[in-house]
């Protein structure tokens, strides 16, 4: 049964510079980096090959010595140049110089209708090492999947709702084939349906309409909307005990390549966005890739910030960094580091805010006016002042005030029963973004999710 | 502003890790950041962008919707100044004056001590950065204050509210009982002959009242026809002072310094509610507690004052001030979305039942909001409990 679900709750950052609708695969990348830190729930990382070992893509070239089933795998063929260590030796990224034509390992190969017939364990033991597994997430805790779990169901979020955010439609454009196989493969691990979720007030990729075996969901709304776990919440929500299991609609592809092709393709079309990007589109490149290559001679000022990810819950990479797994998208904003003078009451209407207090007249220029936001706090850490307005940001029922506090208190039972088990970080983004009292909401959510799994 | 920006960086030096003044830096960054909002950029994981308002900002605008009440409370001192002395004022001015010069050291007294001693002694021992809220309970404090209050017991009750009210707890966001009230409530038990009685809401100075100048504010007016047993809204409609329903809504009448004019509440009503700072549904059931209550009372009528119409209880005394901006201190109040509606709905019932069936004490707002400050956990309690068993039952469906 589809289901339609609309939501009231939410709220939508409108940021200038929107990928237009052109595609170029004309920047390619020299360098690649996987890296552990993109692996929440990753305890114990280890480098599998040393500097100067060449790979080819499909390679495993990491692992988690607390699970070391799943095979962590280099996107690209080519020579591994560089190990990056932090603080304590901490693990930060393994970079590879590509080959100018990437070679691939071969793994087995199926057509569509032989698939149907393959064994869940096969599959299975080819998934975990060929690299394709870190695709599937578990809830609760939004971790890379046990393995050995069977999810009561599988969920695949059909749009990404948050600001400047790629559009399905262009960046996963005529996959339909390895989508449905990718969906053939995910069905044998769950008794329950495969959830698709699109949103109902946009055009919705052929890849989700065609798709078979799946249960297709519209939902309506601002933001979270897009997000996986609001739609969990409205459609099969999650209790103690239970596991459900998200894909992003790139990681199914990519499992339904490795078993129509036979290779691990870590190909993706990305989003380039911003306000400080000069002509914003999409880009074709591989996961990891160095974002340099889509900057140089391309921003239109030099004092920014790169964020893999979106402004809500991405991560600042630095000028050399380099994409992350998950990432569809790259971001470079304006950075903020400056003062601003009698900035706390002076009228503004160029800096958006949820809020309405004295001299916040964003809220006049209505919902078309594209704001250049940049990274500047606007205010310092204060204790928790202001009430109902994160409940305005979550549309869930979850009382986001008390599960946080519940949090900050370390009170399991708490946690538990407020609903921790369902969200996960960038569910409470808006939280943190429209938080009066500048707290680091996803961080506290994160600490609560490590309370609540390792301990 | 750079050259600002210069001297306040130069300024900043002795205050730095290391310097001679390090352990007074909160008190400058608290004097910097009213000039310029900080550098400081977000972190590097988490959300990139913040929204533009803060606390500062949050808070600023209860003052901006406080100044109508006080700016009138100020007039209405020197109005009430020449009514009772019987002078003839030669220009508004004048009344303005006596105005300005009753109530500004009373701000000016409320801000040294509660700021200046409590707040920074606090902020250098407990090493925490100093928060806006005293920015509100400064003013609020000599708003809830008659204009004859002596200065030392507005300095006495300041530091009082802020040490006992606000720092024993933790600080800002972590007190139980509104601090305004509490510095109220310390003077109301502690010299009760000076915020209390007739003689204490007009401001004389050094000159005498006219024969006939009772003094009497409109609750206790009310409350005597307990004994004299007549009608309350003929009672009111004989006194000396103007105590008709459009008055009393105006505010033309003796009281504490910010309460008298509902009308100047309503339009700092209208600014919180639309900036969404202040809860409607605090404000909303405040009144509507306070009304039911009001008229179950006019139903049970065993005597005059409850007889007296309910619309009179909303316009006399402390209640609305109380209602706009003491109930809905987001800090105090219910947390909850539904725990407002009942948080609300009880402070403005226990504020009639305090009023008409407790003579000892006439006027029921403040004890009303500090006695569900102490009760607003207990709601949010139930309310989240209300949560979590929905949340449950939806999870065995």
């Amino acid at each position: 049964m589809s289901k339609t679900v609309k939501l009231r709750k939410g709220f939508d950052i409108n940021l200038a510079g929107k990928a237009e609708n052109k595609v170029s695969d004309s920047h390619i990348s020299r360098t690649y980096a996987i890296k552990p830190t993109d692996f929440i729930g990753m305890q114990r990382p280890k480098a599998i090959l040393e500097v100067g070992d060449s790979v080819k893509a499909g390679t495993p070239i990491l692992l988690d010595k607390k699970n070391e089933s799943v095979n962590y795998v280099a996107p690209v063929s080519g020579e591994i140049v560089d190990i990056k260590r932090g603080e304590k030796r901490k693990l930060l990224e393994i970079v590879i110089l590509a080959d100018k034509t990437v070679e691939y390992e071969s793994f087995n190969k199926y057509s569509s209708s032989d698939l149907a017939k393959v064994n869940k364990d096969d599959l299975k033991a080819q998934m975990l090492n060929a690299g394709v597994w870190p695709n599937i997430i578990m809830r609760p805790f939004g971790v890379v999947a046990n393995s050995d779990d069977t999810p009561k169901s599988i969920f695949i979020s059909g749009f990404d709702s948050s600001p400047l955010a790629p559009d399905y439609n262009i960046i996963f454009k005529g996959e339909e084939k390895a989508f449905q196989a990718g969906v053939d493969v995910l069905k044998k691990f769950t008794s329950g349906n495969i959830h698709v979720n699109v949103n109902a007030a946009d055009e919705v990729s052929p890849v989700f309409l065609t798709a078979e075996k799946v249960q297709v969901n519209k939902f309506v709304g601002k933001h979270p909307v897009g997000n996986v776990g609001v739609q969990i919440h409205h459609i099969d929500p999650i209790a103690k005990g239970d596991i459900v299991w998200t894909v992003s609609p790139g990681g199914v592809i990519q499992i339904g390549k490795l078993f129509l092709e036979g290779k691990y393709d870590a190909s993706k079309t990305i989003a380039v966005v911003g306000s400080e990007v000069n002509n914003p589109q999409y880009y074709k490149t591989y996961a990891g890739a160095a974002v340099k290559t889509f900057t140089e001679g391309t921003l239109k000022t030099d004092h920014v910030r790169y964020v893999s990810g979106n402004v809500l819950t991405g991560e600042s990479i630095g000028e050399e960094g380099y994409l992350g797994f998950y990432s569809n998208q790259f971001t470079v904003l304006p950075e903020g580091d400056h003062y601003q003078f009698m900035g706390w009451i002076a009228p503004t209407f160029n800096k958006l805010s949820f809020h309405k207090s004295f001299g916040l007249f964003s809220f006049l220029n209505g919902s078309k006016k594209e704001y250049v936001l940049d990274t500047n706090t606007h205010g310092e850490p204060r204790a928790f002042v202001q009430t109902g307005e994160f409940e305005k940001v979550v549309p869930m029922d979850i009382l986001p005030t008390h599960l946080i506090k519940a949090i900050l208190a370390e009170d399991f039972d708490e946690m538990e029963e407020l609903g921790l088990y369902e969200v996960i970080e960038e569910d409470f983004a808006l939280c943190e973004f429209i938080d009066v009292s500048k707290h680091h909401v996803q961080s506290i959510v994160r600490e609560g999710l490590d309370l609540l799994q390792y301990s | 502003m750079k050259f600002l920006r210069d001297i306040v960086d130069k300024a900043k030096v002795p205050f730095e890790e290391g310097g001679k003044l390090e352990r007074y830096h909160h008190l400058f960054a608290t004097v910097e950041t009213l000039l310029f909002v900080p550098n400081e950029t977000t972190q590097l994981k988490g959300v990139q962008v913040r929204d533009k308002n803060d606390m500062k900002r949050f808070m600023g605008t209860v003052i901006i919707a406080l100044i109508p009440a006080l700016l009138f409370g100020m007039y209405n001192v020197g109005y009430q100044y020449y009514e009772a002395t019987g002078l003839v004022a030669s220009s508004s001015w004048d009344l303005w004056w006596i105005g300005i010069q009753r109530v500004i050291p009373i701000v000016i007294v409320s801000y040294l001590f509660g700021l200046l001693i409590a707040e920074f002694a606090f902020s250098i021992i407990r090493k925490h950065p100093i928060s806006e809220g005293y920015l509100i309970s400064g003013l609020l404090i000599p708003m809830v204050m008659p204009p004859t209050m002596p200065l030392w017991q507005v300095a006495v009750a300041s530091v009082f509210a802020v040490v006992l009210a606000k720092e024993a707890f933790g600080g800002s966001g972590m007190n139980v009982l509104n601090v305004a009230l509490v510095a109220r409530a310390f003077l109301y038990f502690a010299y009760p002959s000076d915020i209390s009685g007739d003689q204490v809401w007009v401001y004389l100075g050094d000159q005498m009242a006219v024969d006939g100048f009772s003094g009497a504010t409109p609750l206790a007016l009310a409350a005597s026809t307990l004994e004299s047993g007549q009608n309350v809204v003929q009672t009111l409609a004989a006194s000396t002072t103007d105590y008709s329903f459009a008055n009393l809504f105006y505010g033309f009448v003796p009281g504490s310094i910010g309460e008298t004019s509902v009308l100047m509440i309503l339009i700092g009503a209208a600014i919180l509610i639309f900036t969404g700072v202040g809860s409607w549904k605090v404000i909303l059931s405040v009144f509507g507690g306070a009304y039911l209550m009001a008229l179950l009372l006019n139903l049970v009528g065993v005597n005059e004052y409850m007889l007296m119409p309910p619309e009179y209880h909303l316009v006399i005394g402390g209640l609305a001030f109380g209602a706009v901006f003491m109930a809905t201190d987001p800090v105090t109040s219910s947390q909850t979305e539904t725990g407002k509606w009942i948080y609300g709905f009880l402070i403005g019932v226990l504020t009639i039942i305090i009023r008409v069936l407790n003579p000892a004490y006439p006027e029921g707002i403040m004890l009303a909001i500090l006695f569900m400050n102490v009760f607003a956990p207990l709601v949010d309690y139930y309310v989240v409990a209300a949560n979590k068993k929905r949340r449950l039952k939806r999870a065995t469906v």
